[in-house]
C-alpha cells in the first residue's frame, strides 16, 4: 500500500519535475530486458524483434527531434523528413563506393562516427537556411516553407541521378566500425581484442541505438530547462509577450529549427547505416506525418510520452498494418469464411482487402486520436495545464462580451 | 505612442529588405523568361501556341482546386489538407455515374443528348463532394475548433487518408481508366501543321470560367457571400453582428467542394485516367496556387491557378518533366520568402 501512495505521489508530482523519474526508469528498464526477452521468448531466434527495435529507435530519435522544433518552440515543421533524407545521403556519400560512379571518379570512406555529425550539421545547415528567411513570418507560412522543402529534397535526390542514382537509390553503405572491441566468452570467442569491429549483428545496432537515444533524451531535457527552452516556451506561449521580455524571438526559432533539423540529420545517418541503403522513397511526405503524429499522439513536448507514441505508431504503421493480410487470411480459414480468402469477381480477397484498408484504418486512428484526445496519451502537463487554463481564459473573454452586450 | 514608432520602424526596415528581396526576384523571374524565350524561339510558335493551351486547361482546373483551398484558409485559417481528395472523389463519383446515365465511350449519343446528361453528372458530383466536405467539417473540424492550431490540421491529414483510403477500397490502387466521351473534334489554326485547340480544352476552360464568374458573383452580391467575407474579416465581430457562424463556415466548405468535384470530373474528362491518390499532389500544386496568389483571395487563387498551370505546361514543354514539381514547389518557398503575401496579397502574416 506504501508503496503504491510513493508511486502515485511520484505520478501526481508537482508540474515542475516535468521529466518523471519513474517513467524514465520503467523504460530503461525495459530497453535493457526487451532484448533478454525477445531471444529468450523466441529461443535464441530473436535478431529480428531487436533489429525492429533499433529501426524503431531512429524513429523515436526523430519524434525527439521534431518534438524540440513543435512541441517546446511551437513552430510547424511538415518536411521533416527532408532533413532526414540530408542525413541520410550525407552518410551514402561520404561512408561507401558510391561517389566512384559519379562525376567525382572518387570513393570516400569516413568512420560512421564521424559522419553521424557530419550528418548533423549539414542537416542543421539546411535548417537554417531555410529557417532564416521564414522564420520571421508567423504562423502556417512556416509549416507551407517546410511543406515545400519537403516536396522539393525527395525530388531533387530522385532526379539528380548523376550523383544519387536516381530511384535506386545508394546501396552497400559502409557498416559502423569501432576502434577496438573485445571479444570474450560472453560472445562465444576466446579473448582478444579486436581491431576495427564491425557492427553488423541487430544487437550491437540495438545497444549503439539505445546508448544515442539515452544521450539524446538527457541532452534535450537539460535544453527544455535551460534559459533556451524557457525561450522556447515563452515564444510558443506568446510570441508579442516573450518579445516583449527581451527574448529575440527570430533568433531563439531559429535556433530550435536548426536543432530540430539536426536531430534528423543525425538520425538520418544512423539509418543509412543501419540499412545500408538509402533511396528517395524512403523520405516522403508520408514520413514527415508519420513522426508528425508520432509527437502528437504520445503528447507534445513531453518526452516520454513522445517515446511512447513513437513506439505505438511504429508498431501500428511498420508492423501490424502490413501483418494484417495474412493474418486477416488466417482468422477468415478458422472460423470457417474460408470462402473469402480467394479473390472471387469484384471481391479480391479478404487480404488484399485489408491490405486497402491500410489508409482508412492509418486516417481513422488520426482523426479519432485527435477528437478523442487532443492532449496525447501521456501529455506534458506543464501544456497541459496551460490548455486548459488557455480555455478557461477563453470562456471568460466571452462572458465579459456577454456581459457588455447585455 | 511607442508602439506607432516601433511599427513604423519596422515598416522601414521591411521596406528596404522588401525593395532588395523584390529586387532579386525579379532578377531571377527574368532569367527565367530569357531562357525561355531562347527554347520558344527554337521550337517554332505553333509548339508554343499548344503548349499554352494545354496550360490554360491544366491551369483552369488547379484553379477550381485552389478557390477551396483559400476559401477555407481565408476564414478558419486551415490547410484542409482533405480538399485534394475531395476533388479525387468528384472523378471517382463521375466516373461512377458516366454509365449509369448511359454514357460510355464511343457511345453514340451526341448533341444534347450528350450534353444534358453530362452536366447532370457534373451537378451529381458536384453535390456529392459538397456533402462530403460539410460531413468532414462537422465531424473533424468543426469540434476542434477552439483547440491549438495543429490539432485540426491532423485531423486533415487524418480526413485525406481516409477519403484515399475509402477510394482505394472501392476501385483499387490502379491508374482508372476514365471514358474519353468528350467530342474529338478540334480547331486548326494556320493548316494541318499548325497548333490544335481541341473541343476538350475549350470545355474544360469554358466550365471553369463559368463556375469562377458563379463563385464571384455569389461571394460578391449574396447575403451569405458577404456573411462570408465577414466571418473572414474577423470572426467574433461578424458574430457579434448576429452572423451565424457555423451555418456560413459550413457554407464556405460546401462551396469550396463544389468547385473541386467540378475540377475531378473535368479532370478525368481532359486526362481519361483517374488514380485514388491523384488528389495529393494536384492539392499541394493548387495549395501552392492559392498561396501563390495570396492566400485568402478569390481572384488571387484563379489568377495563381492560371500561372501554376501555365509555368507546368511550359516546363513540362520545354524543360524537363522529372524537375516541373520540383520547381512549383520551388516557386512556393520562393513567394513565401520574397513576398507572403503572394503575387495580389491581402491577408498580412505578421501581425
Amino acid at each position: 500500500m506504501r508503496i503504491w501512495r510513493l508511486v502515485r505521489k511520484i505520478w501526481e508530482t508537482d508540474p515542475r519535475v516535468d521529466p518523471n523519474p519513474l517513467v524514465y526508469a520503467i523504460l530503461t528498464l525495459a530497453a535493457i530486458l526487451y532484448p533478454v526477452w525477445a531471444q529468450v521468448s523466441t529461443g535464441g531466434q530473436g535478431d529480428f524483434l531487436i533489429s525492429v527495435l533499433a529501426d524503431a529507435g531512429v524513429y523515436i530519435l526523430l519524434a525527439i527531434g521534431l518534438n524540440v522544433v513543435v512541441g517546446f518552440a511551437g513552430l510547424l515543421d511538415l518536411g521533416y523528413a527532408a532533413f532526414f533524407a540530408i542525413g541520410a545521403y550525407t552518410y551514402a556519400f561520404l561512408a561507401s563506393d558510391h561517389l566512384v560512379v559519379t562525376p567525382l571518379q572518387e570513393a570516400v570512406h569516413l568512420p560512421f562516427w564521424i559522419v553521424l555529425f557530419i550528418g548533423l550539421f549539414v542537416a542543421a545547415a539546411f535548417g537554417l537556411i531555410l529557417g532564416a528567411p521564414t522564420l520571421r513570418l508567423r504562423g502556417d507560412y512556416l509549416a507551407i516553407v517546410t511543406l515545400g522543402f519537403g516536396e522539393i529534397v525527395p525530388r531533387v535526390f530522385k532526379n539528380l541521378s548523376v550523383w544519387t542514382s536516381g530511384v535506386n537509390g545508394i546501396s552497400a553503405l559502409d557498416k559502423p566500425v569501432l576502434p577496438v572491441w573485445l571479444n570474450g566468452p560472453w560472445s562465444g570467442d576466446p579473448l582478444e581484442v579486436v581491431q576495427n569491429f564491425k557492427i553488423i549483428s541487430p544487437m550491437a545496432f540495438y545497444v549503439v541505438m539505445v546508448l544515442l537515444l539515452g544521450i539524446c533524451v538527457v541532452l534535450v531535457n537539460n535544453l527544455r530547462r535551460s534559459r533556451v527552452g524557457r525561450a522556447w516556451m515563452a515564444v510558443r506561449e506568446d510570441e508579442v509577450a516573450a518579445a516583449a521580455m527581451g527574448v529575440n524571438t527570430v533568433r531563439i526559432k531559429l535556433l530550435a529549427f536548426a536543432i530540430g533539423a539536426a536531430f534528423s540529420g543525425f538520425a538520418g545517418s544512423f539509418y543509412g547505416a543501419k540499412l545500408s541503403l538509402v533511396s528517395p522513397e524512403n523520405f516522403g511526405f508520408s514520413v514527415s506525418i508519420t513522426i508528425l503524429v508520432m509527437i502528437v499522439l504520445g503528447g507534445m513536448g513531453n518526452i516520454p510520452g513522445v517515446i511512447i507514441g513513437s513506439l505505438l505508431i511504429y508498431g501500428i504503421t511498420f508492423l501490424f498494418l502490413p501483418a494484417l493480410p495474412p493474418l486477416a487470411e488466417e482468422w477468415a480459414t478458422n472460423i470457417g469464411l474460408g470462402g473469402l480468402v480467394p479473390p472471387n469477381g469484384d471481391w479480391p480477397g479478404i487480404g488484399q482487402e485489408m491490405q486497402r484498408l491500410k489508409f482508412l484504418i492509418f486516417g481513422a486512428i488520426l482523426v479519432l486520436t485527435m477528437l478523442l484526445r487532443p492532449q496525447g496519451l501521456i501529455p506534458s502537463r506543464v501544456r497541459q495545464q496551460e490548455l486548459r487554463k488557455g480555455v478557461q481564459e477563453d470562456m471568460t473573454i466571452e462572458d465579459v462580451n456577454a456581459e457588455t452586450t447585455a | 505612442m511607442v508602439s506607432s514608432v516601433a511599427n513604423a520602424r519596422t515598416r522601414l526596415l521591411a521596406g528596404s529588405r522588401g525593395r532588395l528581396l523584390n529586387g532579386t526576384l525579379l532578377a531571377l523571374i527574368a532569367i527565367a523568361l530569357v531562357i525561355l524565350a531562347t527554347k520558344v524561339a527554337t521550337n517554332g510558335p505553333a509548339y508554343f501556341i499548344q503548349i499554352v493551351v494545354y496550360g490554360l486547361a491544366n491551369g483552369s482546373i488547379f484553379a477550381l482546386i485552389a478557390l477551396g483551398y483559400t476559401m477555407v484558409y481565408g476564414i478558419v485559417e486551415l490547410i484542409n489538407f482533405a480538399h485534394g481528395d475531395v476533388f479525387t472523389l468528384g472523378g471517382f463519383i463521375s466516373l461512377w455515374l458516366l454509365p449509369i446515365f448511359g454514357i460510355t465511350e464511343g457511345g453514340t449519343v451526341t448533341g444534347v443528348g450528350l450534353i444534358l446528361p453530362l452536366l447532370a453528372i457534373l451537378v451529381l458530383s458536384m453535390v456529392v463532394c459538397a456533402v462530403v466536405n460539410v460531413t468532414i467539417e462537422r465531424v473533424a473540424y468543426r469540434p476542434l475548433r477552439h483547440a491549438p492550431r495543429l490539432t485540426p490540421l491532423i485531423t486533415a491529414v487524418g480526413m485525406s487518408f481516409v477519403l484515399e483510403g475509402i477510394m482505394f477500397l472501392w476501385r483499387g490502387p490502379f491508374n482508372l481508366h476514365y471514358p474519353n466521351v468528350l467530342p474529338a473534334t478540334s480547331i486548326e489554326l494556320g493548316g494541318a501543321n499548325g497548333p490544335a485547340i481541341g473541343f476538350k480544352d475549350i470545355a474544360v476552360i469554358v466550365i471553369a470560367v463559368v463556375l469562377m464568374i458563379a463563385l464571384t458573383l455569389f461571394v460578391e452580391r449574396t447575403k451569405l457571400g458577404k456573411a462570408m467575407r465577414a466571418t473572414a474579416q474577423d470572426r467574433d465581430a461578424a458574430e457579434l453582428m448576429g452572423i451565424d457562424i457555423n451555418r456560413t463556415i459550413a457554407a464556405t466548405f460546401f462551396i469550396g467542394a463544389l468547385l473541386a468535384g467540378a475540377g475531378g470530373m473535368i479532370f478525368g474528362l481532359y486526362y481519361n485516367t483517374i488514380t485514388f491518390d491523384q488528389g495529393f499532389t494536384a492539392g499541394l500544386v493548387a495549395f501552392t496556387a492559392a498561396v501563390f496568389g495570396g492566400i485568402g483571395n478569390i481572384q488571387g487563387a484563379a489568377l495563381g491557378g492560371l500561372v501554376i498551370g501555365m509555368i507546368q505546361s511550359l516546363s513540362d514543354g520545354y524543360f524537363d518533366t522529372a524537375w516541373t514539381q520540383v520547381l512549383i514547389f520551388a516557386i512556393l518557398v520562393l513567394v513565401l520568402v520574397f513576398r507572403p503575401t503572394g503575387i495580389l496579397g491581402m491577408r498580412v502574416p505578421e501581425k
